[in-house]
């Protein structure tokens, strides 16, 4: 399997993809954590949803991943983006028969691909985190922001706690997304269903019965990169996610060892 | 010599269906271990689906099949030993022809170096950085030739390989098939281009409907046929009136380049110089010929003009 995720990095790497990420998770990035700390006084609020988060907040040590925890949720739809358009393109190109002419397992293409596309989310992931926080100790200063909390274990086990939550938020969003391509089979369809979905229609299905948003799984896949909240806890997060991914993704990967490949 | 040896495919009432159709019903056939095995039959006839039934692609609903001697139900003990091109070359567009390829030889367990190699044999070495979507089609399919000859194989199948190229293309397919087989490669081959397939196929397997209606040596099926007599009108303004006569006369007439093909025993030879003398046209000349592998596909397949 090792060489498929070799392989599949390759691809993963090619400099149009690589890029192209780099720049939108680094831009998301930059604005959610620019916002946090440039509209502190705004009346708008500086947060999600309008809320505002003062110095006194932000001088404490949840200040150091306050913008990268906002920004969980997109890089979220952008791993989705990714996980489907990769799966997706290997039926829309034809190439899913060179894959298993060389590669005849199709268990371990579809492990493979996932597993380097986890290494490529961990690194999105990574750079994003390190961005968020190099700019906000850069607009610190200039928001009456006191960083020395910010230097603490406790906020130094926040990061790490922070960085993990937003990258296992990030490969359920991702899943999602592979087992949207491997079901639709075209990329634009993949993405679009997914993006759909998790930004619009569970909003408008949690908006009109608010007893359904702990049911649906973008917002239990959110909820995970802010390592839960009052309403929605964490436990009940991980374990509906484990749940989905584990029955969809079943289905999926046995769809996809049985379907005939005939494009 | 086992069966394993002897044969590099063989296929036994091996059936697809789709849904009430069969798009290969009953298949039975036999690739000679290190032969040039030409696949031939009209579009639909179901090659392709033959061909992916062959590399594990898809699942036959009925019969069976052996390809290097394992059975197509695991073809993870034969394909490491395979190459394959299906239907036209795959490959991702952004990425270079360089790197398309070390995908597939990483994939595949292959030694990189190979990539380059193969670009040069190939002759693809100059364009080998640039992407994939910038190459014309005679680009990717030797490309696709590339692909499919990563694993140095005991077995190739290439479906089409010369669509889309150049005649100079063509002839280096064809030494390239030569090559390989001259060192024990078995090739099996699908293609339009049946005058080339006549040059360099020893054997034959051919489709219609689904069905196989032939395998066997080329020769064999060209020597079965009935030696075509081949007149040519000194005038082309004669050619219906002598296509006429002869079809009057219960034979069976082909009109291809200005010349009456005819399946007629040479004997009728005389009679259809004497026919035209009679109705006064000057024949340019009259010869007899082994009906060619086009001929002859066409008369077995319907297929013709």
């Amino acid at each position: 399997m090792i060489r498929v995720v070799i392989a599949e990095l390759r691809k993963l790497r090619r400099p149009s993809l690589l890029l192209g990420t780099i720049a939108t998770v680094g831009g998301l990035s930059a604005l959610f954590t620019s916002i946090v700390f440039l509209m502190i006084n705004s009346e708008g609020g500086n947060s999600k949803r309008g809320q505002h988060v003062g110095p006194a907040e932000l001088s404490q040590a949840l200040g150091l991943v306050y913008g990268f925890k906002l920004v969980g949720v997109f890089l979220g739809i952008v791993s989705l983006c990714i996980f489907a358009s990769q799966t997706a393109q290997e039926y829309s190109l034809g190439t899913l028969r060179n894959l298993l002419v060389r590669q005849p397992s199709r268990m371990k293409i579809l492990a493979g691909k996932f597993i380097a596309m986890k290494i490529f989310a961990l690194v999105m992931v990574l750079f994003a985190g390190a961005l968020s926080i190099a700019i906000s100790y850069a607009l610190a200063g200039r928001a009456k922001v006191d960083t020395t909390a910010w230097g603490t274990s406790a906020a130094r086990h926040l990061l790490f706690e922070s960085t993990l939550n937003i990258f296992i938020s990030t490969l359920a969003f991702g899943a999602f997304g592979m087992i949207l391509g491997l079901l639709l089979r075209s990329p634009i369809s993949a993405i679009a269903v997914g993006v759909l979905w998790n930004l619009i229609l569970e909003n408008i299905l949690s908006a009109l019965i608010s007893s359904t948003g702990k049911w649906l799984p973008g917002i239990n896949f959110s909820n995970l990169g802010e390592g839960g909240n009052p309403d929605l806890s964490y436990k009940h997060s991980v374990a509906l996610t484990a749940g989905y991914l584990i029955i969809s993704g079943a289905l999926a990967a046995i769809l996809f060892k049985r379907r005939d490949v005939a494009n | 010599m086992n069966q394993a040896a002897k044969f590099a495919i063989t296929a036994s009432d091996l059936t697809k269906n789709y849904g009430e159709r069969a798009a290969l019903s009953h298949g039975s056939f036999e690739v000679p271990a290190g032969s040039i095995c030409g696949f031939v039959g009209p579009n639909g006839s179901g090659k392709t689906t033959t061909i992916r039934m062959l590399l594990g692609l898809i699942t036959p609903s009925g019969g069976s099949a052996t390809v290097l001697g394992e059975s197509i139900k695991h073809p993870e003990k034969y394909l490491p030993s395979v190459g394959a091109m299906i239907e036209g070359p795959a490959f991702y567009p952004a990425l270079s022809g360089r790197e398309n390829l070390k995908v597939l030889a990483e994939l595949g367990g292959f030694p990189l170096s190979r990539v380059d190699e193969l670009l040069e044999k190939v002759d693809l070495a100059d364009r080998g950085g640039s992407k994939f979507k910038t190459y014309s089609l005679g680009m990717k399919q030797r490309l696709g030739i590339a692909a499919a000859l990563l694993p140095n194989p005991e077995l190739l199948i290439l479906d089409e390989p010369t669509n889309g190229l150049d005649p100079s293309g063509i002839q280096e397919v064809r030494g390239i098939i030569r090559e390989l087989a001259n060192n024990g490669t078995t090739v099996f081959v699908s293609s339009h281009i049946l005058s080339e397939l006549e040059m360099i196929c020893e054997y034959l397997v051919m489709l219609r409907e689904g069905k196989v209606i032939f395998s066997g040596r080329t020769q064999e099926l060209l020597s079965a046929q009935q030696p075509m007599i081949i007149a040519r009108p000194e005038y082309e303004v004669d050619i219906a009136k002598l296509t006429s006569k002869i079809t009057d006369a219960g034979y069976k007439v082909m009109i291809i380049d200005g010349s009456l093909h005819i399946a007629a025993p040479s004997q009728v030879s005389a009679e259809i110089n004497r026919a035209a003398f009679e109705a006064g046209i000057t024949l340019a000349s009259i010869s007899l010929a082994l009906p060619t592998l086009e001929e002859t596909f066409f008369e077995m397949t319907g297929d013709g003009k």
